[in-house]
């Protein structure tokens, strides 16, 4: 729903009050994909339902406080769910009717009821720990949260940065290197962020002083990134792996008494300094972008580049310098793959996820927090596909896999509500 | 302008009102070698120049035998300089041994293989490089070419593998499916941008991801694409009918793929400047807005370019499964070459002759590429190819900075700064 304000009439009476005229826009494309889901409910869970049990296992054994196993049974609770996403859905269907939107909320119940049923029928007859398929989650959402981040500010500030993918490898590839090399996993995150700042330099050198269209740069960038980092792990990692490709693992560090709530504990406080870096990541981008000069700055130019140069703000190097900072971000995410979780370089072990990143900022619309919910959810279905096929799922991983990119594709296209970027992203701007 | 000085006396004419002075106070022969030193294949030129000095100087950094000869450098410099010179010059004397004439083998028919592998690699970075260039023409980046290229050699490889057709038919049949799976791959996007204004690099960027694991499904599963009885994420090998030939017989790897490529060339070529649909293209090209005054229906002109780009980059996925890979391929079938595209298409710049000559260049970087990674004594790993193919996009990319690099004179001889003053001028 949006108002406007037409122009007022064209000779107004000098004491007539202005009246505002409202527009109401009804928008059924909420309502007509929670019916699409709502019969793909009733087609899996319904007409090819699956008997058994499904467990859902909520804690590990070495936790303080016990929770107790769901046990479901899987045809009753796939009726049972059906039943209640007919339901909001046409609660959905009546709000749009009488003219109001469809809240967040609303959206988010339904999408977890999904999960639920879509869960308990995939693992009817087996246990699915719910701990281990959220702490995948997060272990596969760090990269993705860093180089949303980092997508973010450098599209607010209007770069379209292509090259996460080549931010992230950089990061993985230098992180690796100077921690192997100091034995020092801390320097080793200082290297990544420079390595991130270092092709954010080449994209915006090229991109701004030099007008060269930004998403060629973002796409050369990933190619020569790419290049680099095989070519000196071919030339220079493998001749002598333990000393130049060994780093140091950050520890796990426990939070006191936040690790032992149950479920969320384990989850997120038990975790590396890489992850409790990213919420204060997180926190900071969005307080910064929404709540102080900086930020303001920062969209100011990326919205509208002349206005913001009419009132004194420098575009160029406002653009140069944040999207420096966008790449130092993106390169902490580049560091989790090596000081994080794999331990080793490999060749191309970002494997993509800088692109997903990219959907993960459209897909949460520009937005610092709804960008990183956007890659944690891209994250949960990635690791749910390892999940189910572990214990046999009937779905085809691929398909899982599929999901983040074409859900990214709907969004694109508008079907699921509309996104639209920084007005200036994209365009190099040249004074005069 | 530094170059007026040079004229000799007397030839400085009076400059009449309203007329550029240039014009008047320059001698040819100068306008003729600015004109030269600016032009775009100069720019190209020295592009490849100064990324293979770049490759060279990475090449030689990472060469053990040169941290060797640098261990003692101020007792014996020149051992260091010798080691570098040789590092560059073995890395690249295999790689012009690997990609046009290996003086080693005894007869001539031996010596040119590698030329031949060569036009190999290129056959579908130029099929690609001319999809991508279609679609930078109309205003569009098709980044998609991987998925697409997957589609397209899905399509053709199925006919290839389970058909059984009489010979020239059964080739046309899956060149054609070919073609109809990238076209089709490809119009989706066209399609999203018309009508729902969806940004296409967003798209095909996804697309790519879809197509690959859709593949990756399809190439796992019995009854789809995966060879029968095969545990092996990979298809069955191609019928023989289905096989596009070898042109110079069995000797050498040149299929006849690349003759698709010439004859695409010259498709495209006639398609942007003789045909009306190309003219509608360049239009929306230059200036939607303008074309759709001009009573263009932009929209479906996407559609149309994304369709004929889409069907390109189809034909290297068909002369990758039909042609170069025909045992059976698996969801690598694409081997990057989509990517690969974009840089030849810019390199090219777009233009069908262009595309050509990028492609071949590009196909000799990465037959070179596995020579220098295979060669005794030289082993550069093959990745140097994509740094190289990289670095030459990104400065083809700012003419301005190889301009920099080597003290070229600025285009029309005036700076930016007395451009960017004129401008105010007029908009003042």
């Amino acid at each position: 729903m949006s108002t406007y304000t037409p122009d007022q009439q064209a000779q107004p009476a000098a004491d007539a009050p202005i009246v505002l005229e409202t527009v109401v826009v009804r928008s059924w494309k909420a309502p007509i994909a929670f019916g699409i889901f709502t019969v793909i409910a009733f087609l899996l869970f319904i007409i090819w339902h699956r008997d058994g049990n499904s467990t859902f296992r909520l804690s590990s054994d070495g936790d303080v406080i016990q929770l107790p196993t769901v046990v479901l049974p899987a045809a009753i609770t796939g009726i049972v769910v059906t039943i209640l996403l007919a339901a909001l859905t046409a609660l959905s269907a009546y709000r749009v009717t009488s003219g109001k939107k469809v809240p967040l909320w609303l959206i988010t119940v339904f999408g977890v009821l999904f999960m639920v049923g879509f869960l308990s029928w995939a693992a009817a007859g087996k246990a699915i720990p719910i701990t281990g398929l959220l702490l995948g989650t997060v272990a596969l959402s760090v990269p993705l949260i860093f180089g949303a981040l980092g997508g973010v500010i450098s599209e607010r500030v209007g770069v379209v940065n292509i090259a996460i993918e080549g931010q992230l490898l950089a990061g993985a590839f230098s992180s690796a290197f100077v921690a192997s090399l100091t034995g020092n996993a801390f320097l080793g995150l200082l290297a990544a962020m420079i390595a991130g700042t270092l092709v954010s330099f080449l994209l915006a050198a090229f991109s701004i002083k030099y007008l060269v269209d930004q998403v060629i740069v973002g796409v050369v960038l990933n190619v020569l990134v790419v290049g680099l980092t095989s070519f000196l792990y071919s030339q220079v990692l493998t001749k002598n792996e333990n000393l130049f490709n060994n780093p140091p693992k950050f520890p796990r560090i426990n939070i006191p008494i936040l690790s032992e709530i149950p479920l969320i504990g384990p989850v997120l406080f038990r975790q590396t300094i890489i992850i409790y870096l990213m919420y204060i990541a997180v926190a900071v981008v969005f307080f910064c972008l929404f709540y102080t000069r900086w930020g303001l700055r920062l969209r100011a130019v990326g919205e509208h580049p002349q206005a913001a140069d009419t009132v004194g703000i420098n575009v160029n190097r406002t653009r140069f310098w944040n999207v420096a900072l966008a790449g130092a971000i993106v390169g902490l995410g580049g560091a989790y793959f090596t000081l994080g979780s794999v331990g080793a370089f490999n060749k191309e072990m970002t494997a993509g996820a800088g692109y997903i990143a990219l959907a993960a900022v459209i897909f949460g619309r520009w937005d610092p927090l709804k960008a990183t919910l956007a890659a944690l959810l891209f994250g949960f279905t990635q690791n749910l596909q390892f999940a189910l096929s572990a214990i046999g799922s009937p779905v085809p991983s691929a398909f899982m896999l599929m999901l983040p990119y074409v859900v990214t594709i709907f969004a694109v296209a508008g079907l699921v509500g509309i996104s639209r970027g920084p007005a200036a992203a994209g365009k190099p701007y040249v004074k005069g | 302008m530094s170059e007026t000085t040079h004229n000799p006396p007397g030839t400085v004419q009076p400059v009449a009102p309203g007329e550029d002075p240039k014009d008047t106070a320059q001698p040819r022969s100068n306008r003729v070698i600015a004109e030269i030193l600016n032009s775009s294949v100069v720019i190209s030129i020295l592009a490849v120049v100064l990324a293979m000095i770049a490759g060279a100087i990475l090449i030689a950094l990472t060469d053990p035998k040169v941290h060797t000869a640098a261990g003692y450098f101020f007792a014996r410099p020149g051992d260091t300089i010798a080691a570098v010179w040789q590092s560059a010059t073995g890395a690249y004397g295999a790689l012009f041994q690997g990609s046009i004439y290996n003086f080693k083998r005894p007869d001539f028919l031996n010596g040119i293989r590698p030329l031949t592998e060569t036009l190999t690699f290129a056959t579908p970075l130029i099929l690609a490089g001319l999809g991508v260039g279609l679609a930078f023409r109309v205003g569009m980046f098709n980044i998609g070419g991987r998925g697409q290229m997957l589609i397209a050699a899905a399509c053709a490889g199925w006919v290839g593998f389970t058909l059984d057709l009489p010979p020239v038919v059964h080739l046309l049949v899956a060149v054609a499916a070919g073609i109809i799976g990238g076209a089709f791959w490809g119009g989706i996007v066209g399609l999203l941008k018309a009508r729902t204004g969806a940004h296409e690099v967003i798209i095909t960027i996804m697309l790519n991801y879809v197509a690959f694991y859709l593949i990756t499904f399809m190439l796992s599963t019995q009854g789809l694409l995966q060879a029968p009885g095969s545990n092996v994420p990979k298809s069955a090998a191609m019928a023989p009918n289905a096989v596009l030939p070898k042109l110079l017989g069995d000797r050498y790897n040149l299929h006849a793929g690349f003759l698709i490529a010439i004859l695409a060339v010259v498709f495209v070529w006639w398609l942007f400047s003789r045909s009306s649909i190309g003219f509608r293209f360049r239009a929306v090209g230059e200036n939607p807005n303008a074309a759709r005054v001009a009573g263009i229906d932009v929209k479906n002109t996407y559609v149309y370019a994304m369709l004929l780009s889409g069907g390109l980059i189809g034909l290297a996925g068909v002369s990758q499964v039909l042609g170069t890979v025909t045992s059976g391929f698996d969801n690598g079938i694409d081997a990057g070459i989509g990517f690969d595209a974009i840089t030849v298409a810019l390199l090219g710049r777009s233009r069908p002759g262009g595309i050509l000559i990028a492609g071949i260049l590009f196909g000799a970087l990465k037959a070179g590429g596995y020579s220098m990674q295979a060669t005794q004594g030289v082993n550069v790993p093959i990745d140097i190819v994509l740094v190289l193919q990289a670095l030459i996009v990104l400065f083809i990319a700012a003419p301005p900075l190889v301009r920099a690099i080597f003290f070229l004179p600025k285009p029309d001889g005036s700076s930016r700064v007395s451009r960017r003053s004129a401008k105010k001028e007029v908009s003042a």
